[in-house]
């Protein structure tokens, strides 16, 4: 099961011709992804050898779907063009597009976000900015690294790549269902609150991870939502307590505004919804032992 | 970026906002002709990121070229809220004001869109409007792809309810308004007051503006709106090598990769401080993906530049990355530095995990760098951070 990708997931990568797409698609390939396809309209017709996989490029994701019936597409595409390859993968109705760019104008994303919803959101997005999603043995849409833990029960939720890692890294021996960086840009497709969902209707996840950092209201409203529809386990990290008011801490979205967007605030909802929130990346790890241990 | 007002009134003017006249000066004798221009009398406003400046004395009226310098003397060098005030800006008078509105677009992030806020009671702070008074501030959602057309404008208008006289003039004013806001890559265009003066016009009397970086790319104009004077030379320079930097007022010097994990770098450091003599984090470093030798060294320089800096603390996790890259990456920095003449002289943590760990760990144990410590868990590497710093504190 786990969520959004899974085994049979057939990923196309727009983008994938560039230095991070071709590094990327190699890691994913290793990682047992099932890669159909890359997209760039002047290299269509070709195709790429990734130690003897042979990949070919077409030249919109259109047909790309179509010769091959892909339903996720993972973008690497500069911040400059990304808009349009957003759009183009929303025009194609793909159901799932990862965007991996760092840096897309905020115009941009909130354009090609309004036309999603115009066009009835046929398209998940997830990102921009953000690290992608794994199940792991099964597939990697994105750039989590492969190997740092195997599959199992826990389901984890990020706004953060690194700490992504670190979760992961600190409970590889219990092992994942999925987990989804879901990006630290002011404006994102798939939210904390869509994961806990998926996570709470998925059979193969016991227990859900969520990290959050400051910027916003999204861990807020995610308390509310945990509040009132999730029934598992959750364990919660925020990142940024520290942080001062005004300054953006690397994430174009993670920014406190006078008193909104907190740590401390997104704590406390979190802990009013029943979450139990670590101090520390480790603390959150244990907590999340303690919990599956009875 | 946020801009000062003059930088926000030049944008509102160049897509057809009506504003006053005005220019932007940094000596109190050009004060004098900039007043004489605009027919002998001006304000003289005080130009801070800052509100509240109105209240600190830093906007005066001047009713002589005379009068102009002695004011703009006395605002020049004047601190409001933390802020020293290098420019002023000599407006034109504004005619007598009859009422105050308020303007403004920004980004909704929790609803994912543009969101127009008007109201026929600004002058004031809009944020107490908006809790003392919320059913006089009109919040309009703007369709990014849509944008502010005639009619938009209108509902905009109707909803904030606008005097029928000056409804056709305000909504021209939201259009125009809009321009700016999609032109420039905005993340907020705000006017406050939007002042209805005696002769019935409807005239932007101050604003904000704050534009987003990510478009620099597509917006090469931005770059001279930058105030390169206040910023910090630590963070000046971190830019100029193309780090993520964020100087803050502690001791222990931090440097990581991805931004999350450097933010939870900071708490995790804050809260070893509480138990060393309450040290608290120098900095934000986030060296990214990667980090070669070059960048762990530019970081590293910098960090080192910083005097407040009493220890540093690398904390990696080895994503894609290996972890005996990072160390290699460590280990040649510091050479690196040592042949430019700017040989570590502070402790060092450093903490890796995840990809080839192992391998990494050896590469720093084998290096036997002096002032380079291995700690291996992030919450005890930063106990160790908080230590040293604040022994030699």
């Amino acid at each position: 099961m786990a969520i959004f990708l899974n085994k049979d997931s057939k990923v196309i990568v727009q983008g994938m011709t560039g230095a991070t797409g071709m590094k990327h698609t190699k890691l994913m390939l290793g990682d047992g992804t099932n890669i159909v396809g890359g997209v760039n309209p002047r290299k269509a017709g070709t195709s790429v050898d990734f130690d003897g996989t042979e990949v070919p490029v077409f030249g919109s994701v259109a047909e790309a779907m179509e010769k091959t019936g892909a339903d996720v597409s993972v973008l690497f595409v500069p911040p400059a063009f990304a808009k349009a390859a957003v759009v183009e993968a929303i025009d194609a109705e793909i159901p799932l597009a990862v965007v991996i760019t760092e840096g897309i104008a905020v115009h941009d994303s909130a354009a090609f976000w309004a036309y999603a919803k115009s066009k009835g959101n046929k398209t998940r997005i997830i990102g921009p900015n953000c690290p992608g999603l794994i199940t792991p043995g099964q597939s990697n849409a994105g750039i989590i690294p492969g190997d740092i833990t195997k599959p199992g029960r826990i389901g984890l939720v990020s706004k953060s790549g690194t700490l992504t890692y670190q979760m992961m890294y600190e409970l590889r021996d219990i092992g994942f269902s999925s987990a989804v960086g879901i990006g630290g840009d002011p404006v994102i497709g798939t939210t904390h609150i869509d994961a806990l969902a998926a996570f709470e209707a998925d059979p193969d996840t016991d227990l859900i991870v969520m990290i959050g950092e400051i910027g916003g209201d999204a861990e807020e409203r995610a308390a509310d939502f945990i509040k009132a529809n999730v029934t598992k386990p959750v364990v919660g990290y925020v990142a940024g307590f520290t942080a001062p008011e005004g300054k953006t801490m690397g994430h174009a979205g993670a920014i406190v505004s006078g008193s909104s967007g907190t740590a401390a605030a997104k704590k406390e909802a979190l802990e009013a919804a029943g979450v139990k929130v670590g101090k520390t990346p480790t603390e959150t790890a244990k907590l999340a032992r303690a919990i599956l241990a009875g | 970026m946020d801009l000062f007002e003059y930088q926000a009134r030049d944008l509102f003017a160049k897509h057809g906002v009506p504003v006053l006249a005005g220019e932007v000066i940094d000596t109190p004798e050009a004060a004098r002709e900039a007043t004489e221009r605009l027919g002998g009398k001006s304000v003289v406003k005080a130009q801070v990121k800052v509100g509240g400046r109105g209240k600190a004395g830093g906007v005066k009226l001047a009713a002589t070229p005379d009068e102009a310098v002695a004011r703009a003397t006395d605002i020049l060098g004047m601190d409001i809220k933390g802020h020293t005030v290098n420019k002023v800006m000599i407006a034109e008078t504004a005619p007598e004001i009859a009422e105050e509105y308020y303007v403004s677009y920004l980004l909704d992030r929790t609803n994912r869109t543009f969101l127009a806020m008007a109201s026929v009671e600004g002058g004031m702070d809009i944020e107490e409007v908006a809790a003392t008074k919320p059913e006089a501030l009109a919040k309009v959602p703007v369709d990014a792809n849509e944008g502010v057309t005639k009619e938009k404008a209108a509902e905009i208008v109707a909803q904030a309810k606008f005097p029928a006289e000056v409804a056709d003039q305000v909504a021209d004013i939201l259009v125009t308004l809009w321009k700016t806001f999609i032109a420039e890559d905005a993340l907020l265009v705000e006017v406050n007051p939007l002042a209805k003066v005696a002769d019935g016009r409807v005239i932007a009397l101050d604003g904000k503006v704050s534009l987003d970086e990510n478009a620099d790319f597509r917006q090469p104009e931005h770059e001279a709106l930058e105030d390169k004077a206040a910023a910090n030379p630590l963070e000046a320079a971190a830019k100029a090598k193309n780090l993520n930097y964020v100087k803050l007022d502690g001791e222990v010097g931090i440097i990581g990769n991805g931004a999350g994990l450097v933010m939870s770098t900071l708490d995790v450091v804050a809260y070893a401080g509480e138990a060393h003599d309450n040290v608290k984090p120098a900095n934000f470093l986030d060296i990214g993906g990667g980090a070669s030798a070059e960048v762990m060294a530019n970081g590293l320089e910098i960090i080192l530049g910083d005097p407040d800096v009493k220890s540093v603390f690398v904390n990696v996790f080895g994503g894609i990355t290996a972890c005996d890259e990072v160390a290699n990456g460590i280990v040649q920095a510091l050479e690196l530095l040592k042949s430019k003449g700017e040989e570590v002289t502070k402790p060092l943590v450093v903490r890796l995990d995840g990809n080839n760990a192992e391998l990494g760990r050896k590469i720093l144990s084998d290096a036997n760098h002096p002032l380079v410590q291995r700690v291996d868990t992030m919450d005890g590497a930063a106990d160790k951070a908080a230590e040293l710093a604040a022994a030699a504190k």
